[in-house]
């Protein structure tokens, strides 16, 4: 039996027709729109590279089931520069050398981003590197991440600061 | 991942009804089941999707005192919901101990309280479990055991409950409200977690169809909330399941515990209320000497499955700890690493 499905993907709506229920969200970002900075690492929930927005909450887009999110808007690292411009989580990662690889770094910075929403952090060290663990960095890139937060948090706590005054 | 056909009904009365036929099995945010699923470990025929029924992601607080937490509420909106962390710090500082922010912002109330055990044998699809397969052996027994269950456990059977959320629930005297093929009706939560016996594979009291609507904190619950810790000991500091852990919550007048609470987390197939620990509590003023009792007591029935006989004496010391920390206050937020013992806010002392 076939599955008709909309997402929001990235701003973009987007229709879908699945003969299969079997497909995570993941999969059919990654194979039937080829958005492939969202990656698989482990696959079974463990590593966090796969880590998108659903609905603006950072979650592990191998655990769900691309038909039970009919009508989720979706927020993947392509979708979060504007043009040629970072987002400023992006340019922190850069400036403080949030990564080696780069395998798990999509993953990071959506998790990154989603966390600043979650304003349970703030720019408490301790508390990033807890809010952080979903995110596994196999080359030890913690140190430059954390730091990499610290900065992208500053930057938004001065925005938000400015708007106020 | 075996095919399956998806349904997703729009009441709950056609979940129950969707839910009828043999292997079908409810999808909420699937965070185990698609795990279990991609490892083969279940197979089910059917899912029964119920994540877009209305009206079970609700918090809602009864007019008789009670807290009705809707099945659909996620592990993250539950825990950070400001007035839900006062009443109950214990319950929300379990949840945020647990899985990472990804799992919590997706996982469920009710999709918590059925989590499947974290046995390497019941994953393992070349072993033999028991739980998995019934009467198929148990290789957990001669295997690799050290985390697992000191209490309770059979000789079919040594798996633990790895959820940090019941802990606490436990202790509190949660009830579940279940929505079944003859209607609507409630069970306490430690009813609804069986123990191995000879039917590991029988988990929990829920019959076939069975749908947990809500999970509900009786009016005395919020009485603890002055004094009630959560306290987990696991392999690294975050991301990761309890080899034991404790929820903790007193009732403290005029120096002297009024009423105490306590349950254990990784130590049997269930989360463990310690009453004979709560019994000798009450009354007396909230000491070492007490607490290293009480601690004596929750224990008295544990022996080891196998590699893990350090859990018992783990277990005491985080008991004694998890008072200590409780008797000490309640934090005015939750630290900034939940129910851990090394935290360096915790102000604790080795017990």
């Amino acid at each position: 039996m076939n599955h008709s499905i909309s997402l929001t993907v990235n701003g973009a709506r987007r229709d879908f027709v699945l003969d299969d229920p079997r497909v995570t969200l993941l999969d059919l970002l990654r194979e039937r729109l080829h958005l492939t900075g969202t990656k698989k690492g482990c696959d079974r929930g463990q590593c966090g590279a796969c880590t998108i927005l659903v609905d603006g909450k950072r979650i592990n887009s191998c655990l769900a089931l691309a038909v039970s999110h009919d009508g989720a808007d979706i927020l993947t690292i392509e979708g979060v520069a504007r043009g040629d411009q970072l987002h400023p989580v992006q340019a922190a990662f850069i400036a403080h050398d949030g990564f080696q690889c780069g395998f798990c770094t999509p993953g990071q910075i959506m998790s990154a981003i989603g966390m600043m929403q979650e304003a349970q952090a703030g720019n408490d060290p301790e508390r990033i590197r807890e809010c952080m663990s979903g995110n596994l960095c196999r080359c030890g890139a913690y140190a430059g991440i954390v730091d990499a937060v610290l900065e992208a948090q500053a930057g938004a706590d001065e925005s938000n600061q400015r708007r106020s005054a | 991942m075996k095919q399956f056909d998806y349904v997703r009904p729009a009441t709950v009365a056609e979940a129950v009804a969707a839910a009828a036929q043999p292997g079908a099995t409810y999808l909420a945010a699937g965070t185990n089941l698609l795990d279990l699923m991609k490892g083969g470990v279940s197979r089910p025929d059917r899912l029964v999707d119920v994540t877009h029924l209305e009206g079970l992601d609700r918090i809602e607080r009864l007019a008789d005192g009670s807290l009705r937490i809707g099945a659909l509420v996620s592990n993250a909106d539950l825990a950070h919901d400001a007035g839900f962390a006062k009443s109950y710090p214990a319950v929300a500082e379990a949840l945020l101990s647990g899985a990472s922010a990804q799992l919590r912002n997706a996982a469920t109330v009710g999709g918590n309280l059925l989590q499947r055990t974290r046995c390497a044998y019941f994953y393992d699809t070349a072993s033999r479990c028991n739980k998995r397969e019934a009467g198929s052996g148990c290789d957990a027994r001669d295997g690799e055991n050290r985390t697992h269950a000191v209490l309770g456990w059979s000789k079919s059977c040594i798996a633990t409950n790895p959820s940090d959320f019941c802990v606490p629930l436990v202790a509190l005297d949660a009830i579940v409200e279940i929505e079944g093929k003859s209607g609507r009706r409630e069970i306490t939560l430690d009813e609804l977690h069986r123990l191995p016996g000879n039917t590991p594979e029988r988990e929990s009291a829920l019959e076939p169809c069975d749908l947990i609507v809500a999970v509900r904190l009786p009016p005395a619950a919020r009485g603890f909330a002055a004094h009630a810790r959560y306290l987990k000991v696991r392999e690294r500091t975050s991301y990761a399941f309890a080899i034991v852990s404790a929820a903790a919550a007193l009732r403290i007048e005029n120096g002297k515990i009024a009423e105490a609470r306590l349950a254990l987390g990784g130590v049997a197939a269930k989360p463990w209320r310690a009453r004979a620990a709560e019994d000798v509590l009450k009354g007396v003023a909230p000491t070492a000497d007490a607490f290293r009792e009480a601690a004596w007591r929750a224990l008295t029935d544990a022996k080891p499955s196998g590699d893990n006989a350090y859990k018992i004496e783990l277990a005491r010391r985080i008991v004694v700890r998890a008072l200590t920390l409780a008797a000490a206050g309640t934090p005015a937020r939750i630290p900034a690493l939940p129910a851990s013992p090394f935290a360096s806010t915790s102000g604790a002392i080795h017990a």
